[in-house]
Protein backbone atom coordinates (compact mmCIF):
# COMPACT_ATOMS: atom_id res chain seq x y z
CA UNK A 1 0.00 0.00 0.00
CA UNK A 2 0.49 3.79 -0.53
CA UNK A 3 0.56 4.48 3.25
CA UNK A 4 3.62 1.92 3.97
CA UNK A 5 6.54 3.98 2.27
CA UNK A 6 5.82 6.52 3.46
CA UNK A 7 6.50 5.72 6.98
CA UNK A 8 10.16 4.41 6.04
CA UNK A 9 12.65 6.92 5.61
CA UNK A 10 16.07 7.03 3.61
CA UNK A 11 18.20 5.05 4.11
CA UNK A 12 16.24 2.60 6.14
CA UNK A 13 15.35 -0.85 4.27
CA UNK A 14 11.93 -2.61 4.38
CA UNK A 15 10.53 -6.05 5.54
CA UNK A 16 12.86 -8.49 6.81
CA UNK A 17 16.02 -7.04 6.00
CA UNK A 18 15.00 -3.55 8.32
CA UNK A 19 14.24 -6.19 10.60
CA UNK A 20 17.73 -7.74 11.33
CA UNK A 21 18.90 -4.32 10.67
CA UNK A 22 17.66 -2.58 12.96
CA UNK A 23 18.35 -4.64 15.23
CA UNK A 24 21.83 -5.04 14.47
CA UNK A 25 22.50 -1.41 14.02
CA UNK A 26 23.74 -1.16 17.63
CA UNK A 27 21.48 1.80 18.41
CA UNK A 28 18.16 2.23 18.60
CA UNK A 29 16.30 -0.36 17.34
CA UNK A 30 12.52 0.89 16.91
CA UNK A 31 12.83 3.60 14.47
CA UNK A 32 10.63 6.63 13.35
CA UNK A 33 8.54 5.86 16.74
CA UNK A 34 9.12 8.46 19.06
CA UNK A 35 10.49 7.00 22.62
CA UNK A 36 7.23 7.26 24.73
CA UNK A 37 4.98 5.19 21.95
CA UNK A 38 7.92 2.18 22.33
CA UNK A 39 7.53 2.35 26.33
CA UNK A 40 3.62 3.04 25.59
CA UNK A 41 4.06 -0.44 23.37
CA UNK A 42 6.23 -2.23 25.80
CA UNK A 43 3.86 -1.31 28.74
CA UNK A 44 1.26 -2.58 27.02
CA UNK A 45 3.15 -5.83 26.20
CA UNK A 46 3.19 -6.51 29.89
CA UNK A 47 -0.05 -5.71 30.53
CA UNK A 48 -0.70 -8.45 27.61
CA UNK A 49 0.62 -10.74 30.26
CA UNK A 50 -1.06 -9.60 33.36
CA UNK A 51 -4.58 -10.15 31.28
CA UNK A 52 -3.09 -13.12 29.56
CA UNK A 53 -2.63 -14.68 33.07
CA UNK A 54 -5.99 -13.57 34.34
CA UNK A 55 -7.39 -15.17 31.80
CA UNK A 56 -5.65 -18.78 31.99
CA UNK A 57 -6.33 -18.50 35.79
CA UNK A 58 -9.91 -18.20 35.02
CA UNK A 59 -9.71 -21.14 32.37
CA UNK A 60 -7.70 -23.58 34.66
CA UNK A 61 -10.24 -23.57 37.64
CA UNK A 62 -13.05 -23.56 34.99
CA UNK A 63 -11.60 -26.81 33.89
CA UNK A 64 -10.69 -28.26 36.86
CA UNK A 65 -13.77 -27.59 38.67
CA UNK A 66 -16.28 -30.22 39.44
CA UNK A 67 -19.61 -28.11 39.96
CA UNK A 68 -21.32 -26.84 37.31
CA UNK A 69 -20.39 -23.36 35.71
CA UNK A 70 -23.37 -20.69 36.21
CA UNK A 71 -24.53 -20.06 32.53
CA UNK A 72 -23.11 -16.16 31.82
CA UNK A 73 -26.53 -16.09 28.98
CA UNK A 74 -29.06 -16.31 31.75
CA UNK A 75 -26.80 -15.03 34.75
CA UNK A 76 -26.14 -11.96 32.31
CA UNK A 77 -29.58 -11.46 31.44
CA UNK A 78 -31.99 -8.33 31.68
CA UNK A 79 -35.37 -7.71 31.15
CA UNK A 80 -37.07 -4.38 30.07
CA UNK A 81 -40.54 -5.48 31.81
CA UNK A 82 -41.27 -8.30 28.92
CA UNK A 83 -38.91 -11.41 28.74
CA UNK A 84 -35.50 -11.17 29.81
CA UNK A 85 -33.03 -10.11 26.87
CA UNK A 86 -29.84 -12.89 27.43
CA UNK A 87 -26.57 -10.45 27.72
CA UNK A 88 -27.75 -7.50 26.66
CA UNK A 89 -26.38 -5.06 28.76
CA UNK A 90 -22.84 -6.67 28.10
CA UNK A 91 -23.57 -6.47 24.37
CA UNK A 92 -24.09 -2.44 24.76
CA UNK A 93 -21.19 -2.44 26.69
CA UNK A 94 -19.64 -3.91 23.91
CA UNK A 95 -20.65 -1.40 21.79
CA UNK A 96 -20.23 1.82 23.72
CA UNK A 97 -16.25 0.49 23.76
CA UNK A 98 -15.97 0.12 20.37
CA UNK A 99 -17.52 3.74 19.28
CA UNK A 100 -14.92 5.30 22.26
CA UNK A 101 -11.99 3.55 20.01
CA UNK A 102 -13.60 4.77 16.99
CA UNK A 103 -13.73 8.52 18.70
CA UNK A 104 -10.17 7.94 19.73
CA UNK A 105 -8.68 7.00 16.44
CA UNK A 106 -9.95 10.04 14.52
CA UNK A 107 -8.57 12.42 17.61
CA UNK A 108 -5.37 10.25 17.14
CA UNK A 109 -6.07 11.69 13.46
CA UNK A 110 -7.10 15.44 14.08
CA UNK A 111 -4.18 15.66 16.38
CA UNK A 112 -1.27 14.97 13.46
CA UNK A 113 -3.67 17.42 11.12
CA UNK A 114 -3.17 19.71 14.53
CA UNK A 115 -6.63 20.14 14.65
CA UNK A 116 -6.97 21.13 18.21
CA UNK A 117 -10.87 21.63 18.05
CA UNK A 118 -11.74 18.01 16.73
CA UNK A 119 -8.88 16.60 18.82
CA UNK A 120 -10.18 17.83 22.01
CA UNK A 121 -13.66 16.92 21.17
CA UNK A 122 -13.34 13.41 19.99
CA UNK A 123 -10.95 12.83 22.81
CA UNK A 124 -13.83 13.89 25.60
CA UNK A 125 -16.56 12.58 23.59
CA UNK A 126 -14.31 9.24 23.92
CA UNK A 127 -13.97 9.93 27.75
CA UNK A 128 -17.35 10.05 28.18
CA UNK A 129 -18.25 6.53 26.43
CA UNK A 130 -15.74 5.61 29.07
CA UNK A 131 -17.07 6.67 31.56
CA UNK A 132 -20.36 5.04 30.32
CA UNK A 133 -18.69 2.18 30.14
CA UNK A 134 -17.67 1.75 33.91
CA UNK A 135 -21.32 3.12 35.19
CA UNK A 136 -23.10 0.23 33.20
CA UNK A 137 -20.33 -1.93 34.88
CA UNK A 138 -21.15 -0.53 38.20
CA UNK A 139 -24.31 -1.23 37.46
CA UNK A 140 -23.66 -4.87 36.47
CA UNK A 141 -21.69 -5.30 39.54
CA UNK A 142 -24.46 -4.13 41.73
CA UNK A 143 -27.37 -6.02 40.16
CA UNK A 144 -24.59 -9.58 40.13
CA UNK A 145 -23.65 -8.52 44.07
CA UNK A 146 -27.55 -7.41 45.57
CA UNK A 147 -29.99 -9.18 42.98
CA UNK A 148 -28.47 -12.46 42.36
CA UNK A 149 -25.84 -12.90 45.81
CA UNK A 150 -22.35 -13.37 43.91
CA UNK A 151 -19.75 -13.02 45.84
CA UNK A 152 -16.18 -14.31 45.17
CA UNK A 153 -16.42 -17.19 47.41
CA UNK A 154 -19.29 -18.59 46.41
CA UNK A 155 -22.95 -17.81 44.51
CA UNK A 156 -26.28 -19.67 44.16
CA UNK A 157 -25.81 -21.00 40.92
CA UNK A 158 -22.76 -23.04 40.33
CA UNK A 159 -19.25 -23.24 41.18
CA UNK A 160 -17.86 -20.90 43.31
CA UNK A 161 -15.07 -19.81 41.09
CA UNK A 162 -17.56 -18.28 38.96
CA UNK A 163 -17.52 -15.06 41.32
CA UNK A 164 -13.96 -14.51 42.26
CA UNK A 165 -12.64 -15.05 38.47
CA UNK A 166 -15.01 -12.53 37.62
CA UNK A 167 -14.61 -9.92 39.83
CA UNK A 168 -10.71 -10.04 39.23
CA UNK A 169 -11.05 -10.05 35.52
CA UNK A 170 -13.82 -7.29 35.23
CA UNK A 171 -12.31 -5.36 38.28
CA UNK A 172 -9.23 -5.10 37.20
CA UNK A 173 -10.18 -4.21 33.84
CA UNK A 174 -12.57 -1.74 34.67
CA UNK A 175 -9.97 -0.15 36.63
CA UNK A 176 -7.84 0.21 33.57
CA UNK A 177 -10.93 2.16 31.57
CA UNK A 178 -11.22 4.42 34.70
CA UNK A 179 -7.72 5.38 34.96
CA UNK A 180 -7.83 5.40 30.61
CA UNK A 181 -11.04 8.41 31.13
CA UNK A 182 -8.59 10.41 33.60
CA UNK A 183 -5.75 10.24 31.35
CA UNK A 184 -7.96 11.26 28.21
CA UNK A 185 -9.49 14.34 30.25
CA UNK A 186 -5.64 15.64 31.01
CA UNK A 187 -4.51 14.80 27.41
CA UNK A 188 -7.71 17.03 25.90
CA UNK A 189 -6.88 19.69 28.52
CA UNK A 190 -3.48 19.88 27.55
CA UNK A 191 -4.50 19.71 23.52
CA UNK A 192 -7.27 22.26 24.14
CA UNK A 193 -4.53 24.40 25.82
CA UNK A 194 -2.33 24.20 22.67
CA UNK A 195 0.40 22.67 24.82
CA UNK A 196 1.40 21.23 21.93
CA UNK A 197 1.19 23.45 19.75
CA UNK A 198 3.83 26.08 21.57
CA UNK A 199 6.06 22.95 23.43
CA UNK A 200 5.20 23.82 26.15
CA UNK A 201 6.51 21.73 29.45
CA UNK A 202 4.87 19.06 31.24
CA UNK A 203 3.94 19.30 34.79
CA UNK A 204 5.59 15.84 35.42
CA UNK A 205 8.34 14.75 33.10
CA UNK A 206 9.14 19.04 32.34
CA UNK A 207 9.44 17.11 28.63
CA UNK A 208 8.39 18.75 25.68
CA UNK A 209 4.41 17.64 24.15
CA UNK A 210 3.86 16.97 20.51
CA UNK A 211 0.58 15.45 18.75
CA UNK A 212 2.54 11.83 19.25
CA UNK A 213 0.91 11.92 22.78
CA UNK A 214 -2.30 11.72 21.72
CA UNK A 215 -1.14 8.66 19.63
CA UNK A 216 0.18 7.25 22.71
CA UNK A 217 -2.81 7.80 24.98
CA UNK A 218 -4.95 6.25 21.67
CA UNK A 219 -2.47 2.99 22.30
CA UNK A 220 -3.70 2.79 25.84
CA UNK A 221 -7.20 2.97 25.16
CA UNK A 222 -7.92 0.54 22.10
CA UNK A 223 -5.67 -1.81 24.06
CA UNK A 224 -8.62 -1.76 26.57
CA UNK A 225 -11.01 -2.14 23.97
CA UNK A 226 -8.72 -5.23 22.91
CA UNK A 227 -8.88 -6.62 26.51
CA UNK A 228 -12.35 -6.08 26.04
CA UNK A 229 -12.55 -8.13 23.02
CA UNK A 230 -11.38 -11.52 24.72
CA UNK A 231 -13.18 -10.91 27.69
CA UNK A 232 -16.01 -11.18 25.77
CA UNK A 233 -15.39 -13.99 24.57
CA UNK A 234 -14.03 -15.71 26.77
CA UNK A 235 -16.25 -14.90 29.93
CA UNK A 236 -19.20 -13.96 28.66
CA UNK A 237 -19.82 -16.40 25.87
CA UNK A 238 -17.90 -19.27 25.87
CA UNK B 1 12.13 19.30 7.77
CA UNK B 2 11.56 16.00 9.44
CA UNK B 3 9.94 12.68 7.70
CA UNK B 4 6.06 12.80 7.56
CA UNK B 5 4.98 13.24 10.48
CA UNK B 6 3.25 10.04 12.52
CA UNK B 7 0.68 8.22 11.60
CA UNK B 8 -2.08 10.15 8.83
CA UNK B 9 -4.83 8.09 7.01
CA UNK B 10 -7.88 8.81 5.58
CA UNK B 11 -10.57 8.92 7.98
CA UNK B 12 -11.95 6.71 5.75
CA UNK B 13 -10.21 3.38 6.89
CA UNK B 14 -11.25 4.68 10.77
CA UNK B 15 -14.74 4.16 9.72
CA UNK B 16 -14.72 1.18 8.05
CA UNK B 17 -12.88 -0.58 10.68
CA UNK B 18 -15.51 0.94 13.29
CA UNK B 19 -18.18 -0.29 10.69
CA UNK B 20 -16.48 -3.62 10.59
CA UNK B 21 -15.67 -4.03 14.39
CA UNK B 22 -19.61 -3.20 14.69
CA UNK B 23 -21.08 -5.93 12.77
CA UNK B 24 -18.28 -8.54 14.06
CA UNK B 25 -19.59 -7.51 17.41
CA UNK B 26 -23.05 -7.83 16.52
CA UNK B 27 -22.65 -11.62 15.02
CA UNK B 28 -20.67 -12.92 18.21
CA UNK B 29 -23.24 -11.31 19.91
CA UNK B 30 -26.14 -13.05 17.74
CA UNK B 31 -24.43 -16.75 18.62
CA UNK B 32 -25.46 -16.23 22.06
CA UNK B 33 -28.90 -15.07 21.24
CA UNK B 34 -29.67 -17.81 19.33
CA UNK B 35 -27.80 -19.91 21.43
CA UNK B 36 -25.90 -22.00 19.20
CA UNK B 37 -24.25 -24.71 20.88
CA UNK B 38 -20.68 -27.01 20.85
CA UNK B 39 -18.47 -26.44 18.37
CA UNK B 40 -20.42 -24.01 16.15
CA UNK B 41 -20.51 -21.92 19.11
CA UNK B 42 -16.86 -22.03 20.52
CA UNK B 43 -15.16 -22.22 16.75
CA UNK B 44 -17.30 -18.70 15.79
CA UNK B 45 -16.72 -16.92 19.21
CA UNK B 46 -13.13 -17.60 18.22
CA UNK B 47 -13.01 -16.26 14.80
CA UNK B 48 -14.64 -12.87 15.44
CA UNK B 49 -12.95 -12.68 18.09
CA UNK B 50 -9.55 -13.03 16.26
CA UNK B 51 -10.89 -11.02 13.59
CA UNK B 52 -11.44 -8.08 15.93
CA UNK B 53 -8.18 -8.10 17.73
CA UNK B 54 -6.60 -7.86 14.15
CA UNK B 55 -8.42 -4.92 12.81
CA UNK B 56 -7.96 -2.99 16.17
CA UNK B 57 -3.97 -4.33 16.23
CA UNK B 58 -3.66 -3.59 12.92
CA UNK B 59 -5.64 -0.14 12.21
CA UNK B 60 -6.44 1.84 15.07
CA UNK B 61 -3.07 1.04 16.73
CA UNK B 62 -1.53 1.35 13.41
CA UNK B 63 0.61 -1.45 13.50
CA UNK B 64 0.27 -2.45 9.87
CA UNK B 65 2.17 0.50 8.79
CA UNK B 66 4.73 0.18 11.72
CA UNK B 67 8.39 -1.10 10.49
CA UNK B 68 8.55 -5.11 11.13
CA UNK B 69 11.24 -4.45 14.09
CA UNK B 70 8.47 -3.13 16.49
CA UNK B 71 5.53 -5.20 14.96
CA UNK B 72 7.89 -8.28 15.69
CA UNK B 73 8.90 -7.66 19.39
CA UNK B 74 5.39 -6.90 20.35
CA UNK B 75 3.45 -9.61 18.61
CA UNK B 76 5.72 -12.67 18.91
CA UNK B 77 5.83 -12.39 22.92
CA UNK B 78 2.37 -12.95 23.56
CA UNK B 79 3.01 -16.63 21.49
CA UNK B 80 4.13 -17.81 25.56
CA UNK B 81 1.01 -17.08 26.65
CA UNK B 82 -0.89 -19.81 24.31
CA UNK B 83 2.54 -22.32 25.38
CA UNK B 84 1.23 -21.60 29.19
CA UNK B 85 -2.57 -22.21 27.73
CA UNK B 86 -1.85 -25.99 26.75
CA UNK B 87 0.28 -25.92 29.96
CA UNK B 88 -2.55 -25.07 32.47
CA UNK B 89 -5.30 -27.09 30.03
CA UNK B 90 -3.39 -30.47 30.73
CA UNK B 91 -3.66 -29.42 34.66
CA UNK B 92 -6.80 -28.16 35.05
CA UNK B 93 -7.82 -31.65 33.29
CA UNK B 94 -5.62 -33.48 35.52
CA UNK B 95 -6.70 -31.55 38.96
CA UNK B 96 -10.32 -32.01 37.85
CA UNK B 97 -9.83 -36.00 37.12
CA UNK B 98 -7.97 -36.14 40.94
CA UNK B 99 -10.96 -34.31 42.26
CA UNK B 100 -13.77 -36.19 40.24
CA UNK B 101 -11.90 -39.19 42.39
CA UNK B 102 -11.89 -38.11 45.71
CA UNK B 103 -14.55 -35.37 46.09
CA UNK B 104 -17.29 -36.20 43.77
CA UNK B 105 -19.73 -37.65 46.30
CA UNK B 106 -20.14 -33.99 47.32
CA UNK B 107 -22.88 -33.24 44.98
CA UNK B 108 -24.17 -29.52 44.31
CA UNK B 109 -27.45 -29.16 44.71
CA UNK B 110 -28.40 -25.34 42.93
CA UNK B 111 -30.48 -23.45 45.19
CA UNK B 112 -32.63 -21.88 42.22
CA UNK B 113 -31.50 -23.67 38.94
Amino acid sequence: MAHSEATHAVGQLPGMKGFVADWASDQRAFKNVPWGKAMMWIFLLSDTFVFGCFLLSYMTVRTSTTVPWPNASEVFALSFGGQPIPLILIAIMTFVLISSSGTMAMAVRFGYLKNRRMTTLLLIVTAIFGATFVGMQAFEWTKLIVDEGVRPWGNPMGAAQFGSTFFMITGFHGFHVSIGVLFLLIVARKVWRGDFDHERKGFFTSRKGNYEIVETMGLYWHFVDLVWVFIFAFFYLW
Amino acid sequence: MEHAEGQQHPISIYFIVWGLLFVFSAASYAVDYYQLHGMTRWSLVLIFMVIKAAMITAYFMHMRWERLAMVLAILLPPLFIVVFMGLMTSEGHHTQSVRNLYFAQEKFVPEHP
